[in-house]
């Protein structure tokens, strides 16, 4: 017999090919933290050497500053109101049974599907027809459309492991609905809800075609990247942004998966040692 | 049997999801510091019962009125009553001390007296230096005492228990049992029980109501439930039983006379007061009260002739299903195996006689 269990074999081609994977995956995104170090304006090797210079001119752009404030701005709102969306609809999709759910839940998941250039062009024409002026306002309104999806996907399984009971037991023990949500419902909740937030706040802040549609004269941070590329000159700080980005993106996404797993996991042990 | 001194006191009750209806006309009266259980199969209607006591669900008719008080606007945190849940329902993000004091909140007292209370929960439901412990750190029956003891530190008029031994093991549920009872008596307050467990209700109860298609059956002691049921389902559900069909053949000296389905006619005693001839009835014997004999009794009792079908060893006693000629169901016997009376029982297709004392024969109208 071979190491392992019957599901658990060790098989050496899957285990090349999740490597030529990964490295295929990640090695062109690695190539942009490489270059913003390169003392060059050209992205080729031989590289010519170290600097920082690319990062000390960002710091003083008015402009970059401007854009991640908008980035900022739109990414903190959006966010919260998804998340705030997000988890009234997850639990009305787990607490209740109403007619044409599946429907619902399957018209609030579309975003996912539905490229984002034809959600852009549909909002662009809609705000447009209704004269409303192209601002932050519009981006974040976007924003909110791609976010929502991935909130409520957050935060069904949080409220789907919910127990009805424990509501139940507080009010039992005399407590009314507003303060029962505060000492049961939300602290239960409250690792999806950080989850959430996270995302979906580095959904917005990545987030490029719906902004394209839909900002007017104040721009977030992809957008200025993009009119940047136009400028062979400033390519490199572009790279320097881009690092900084990716950096900050990959730290949120790994914090919310974290946040997340670990309610999940003690969900799991709980209900383990329940089944005993 | 409405009682003057009813602590609970449960008027015409019903319960209707749309046009079904879960609970028909229901009407009981609690006494106070009595250990009543509600008995009966699951979707008889129990559970949504005891949820109308906790205000969890509305009542669609009637009144429930606890120590004097209607109770139909009184929400659920306002009611004299704390519920300890089928799944114990403990805070998973509190620890032990913190789920028994949950319910303290609101009577804002020192922090001093609230773990002072807390300890003494500890204490009372023998848990003492657990307070620092997780939810999930617990075992099972760690989890039933501390929802217990999160209902009482409240000091409810009434506790209500949801299934509360369900998810125990047997040895750890008859601990459980013992230890209910031991509390009921200890702080005398009502305790309103829900179980589908005959045996259990039998052990703990004061009085039962069996229930059966959102009704109550019969509200009894647990010994006259099980010795005088007032319906075949009642004396099917409590404790296992042979029922067979009879007509009323005469009277004899005021006793009737029972022509029992493939058996013949059969003397019945006390029970049989107020039937006439011609009454049809139902005749249900406890397995228990049959004795199994390998030769023909001496004695001039009545016995009853047919062959062993089946034997099962059950440890102490042993069941025989006894094939008699005639009738279509096997009897039932139950055997103490104390003196094993029937070694050679165990042969099935051996004959045997059965005799049975008096009071074997339950008579119950059809």
């Amino acid at each position: 017999m071979k190491d392992g269990t019957y599901i658990q074999q060790p098989n050496r081609g899957l285990q090349v090919y999740a490597i030529v994977f990964l490295i295929v995956l990640y090695l062109p995104v690695l190539f942009i933290p490489l270059f913003s170090f390169n003392d060059s304006i050209y992205v080729r090797f031989p590289m010519q050497g170290f600097t920082f210079n690319w990062y000390v001119d960002l710091w003083t752009r008015d402009t970059v500053w401007a854009a991640l404030k908008n980035s900022l701005t739109v990414g903190l709102w959006v966010s919260v109101i998804s998340t705030g969306l997000g988890g009234v609809a997850a639990r009305a999709i787990t607490r209740y049974r109403m007619p044409g759910q599946s429907a619902i839940i399957t018209l609030a998941m579309l975003p996912l599907i539905v490229p984002g250039v034809i959600f852009g062009v549909a909002l662009l024409v809609l705000v447009s027809r209704l004269g409303i002026p192209l601002s932050l306002y519009t981006v974040g309104f976007g924003h909110l459309i791609i976010c929502l999806p991935f909130a409520i996907a957050t935060l069904l399984p949080r409220f789907e492991g919910f127990d009805r009971s424990m509501e139940e037991a507080s009010a039992d023990l005399g407590e009314t609905g507003w303060w029962t949500f505060w000492r049961v419902t939300f602290p239960m909740v409250a690792p999806g809800i950080v989850a959430s937030l996270l995302l979906t706040f580095t959904i917005s802040f990545d987030e490029f075609i719906m902004t394209f549609f839909l900002s007017g004269t104040d721009t977030t941070l992809p957008i200025y990247i993009w009119t940047q590329l136009r400028f062979p000159r400033e390519f490199p700080a572009v790279l320097a942004l881009s690092t900084i980005i990716l950096a900050l993106s990959f730290v949120m996404v790994f914090v919310a998966l974290w946040v997340g797993r670990l309610g999940v996991v003690s969900d799991q042990v709980q209900a383990t040692i329940e089944g005993n | 049997m409405a009682t003057t001194d009813a602590f609970i006191s449960i008027r015409n009750v019903g319960k209707s999801y749309g046009a079904f209806r879960a609970i028909e006309d229901i009407s009981i009266d609690i006494g106070h510091g009595e250990f009543f259980s509600l008995l009966g199969a699951s979707g008889c209607g129990k559970t949504t019962l005891l949820r109308m006591l906790a205000g969890f669900e509305s009542v669609s008719s009637g009144e429930i009125f606890i120590d004097g008080q209607p109770m139909s606007d009184v929400p659920p945190f306002q009611r004299p009553v704390n519920m300890v849940f089928q799944n114990y329902a403990i805070f998973p993000h509190l620890n032990v001390a913190q789920n028994i004091g949950y319910g303290l909140r609101k009577l804002k007292l020192p922090r001093a007296e609230q773990d002072r209370m807390i300890d003494e929960m500890l204490d009372l439901v023998q848990l003492t230096g657990y307070g620092k412990r997780r939810a999930h750190e617990l075992s099972g029956g760690q989890r039933q005492r501390i929802a217990l003891a999160r209902a009482l530190i409240l000091k409810p008029k009434v506790l209500l228990l949801d299934e509360p031994l369900g998810a125990l093991d047997k040895q750890l549920r008859e601990q459980m049992q013992m230890e209910l009872r031991r509390l009921q008596r200890a702080i005398g307050i009502t305790f309103v029980f829900v179980t589908h467990d005959q045996e259990e209700a039998l052990t703990l109860s004061d009085r039962i109501a069996v229930m059966s298609g959102g009704e109550v059956l019969q509200v009894d002691s647990p010994s006259r439930l099980y010795e005088a049921p007032q319906t075949r389902d009642v004396a099917s559900f409590v404790g296992y039983v042979i029922v067979l069909d009879a007509q009323v053949a005469g009277r004899v000296n005021g006793q009737a006379q029972l022509d029992v389905q493939g058996i013949g006619l059969l003397d019945v005693p006390s029970a049989g007061t107020t039937l006439t001839e011609g009454d049809k009835v139902s005749v249900a014997i406890r397995p228990e009260k049959l004795t199994l004999h390998e030769n023909v009794p001496s004695d001039d009792t009545v016995a009853m002739a047919g062959e062993v079908e089946m034997m099962t060893y059950l440890g102490e006693r042993s069941h025989f299903h006894v094939r008699v000629p005639g009738c279509d169901v096997p009897i039932a016997i139950s055997a103490q195996n104390a003196d094993m009376q029937n070694p050679g029982a165990a042969n099935t297709g051996r004959p045997v006689w059965l005799t049975w004392s008096k009071d074997a024969l339950i008579v119950l109208e059809r």
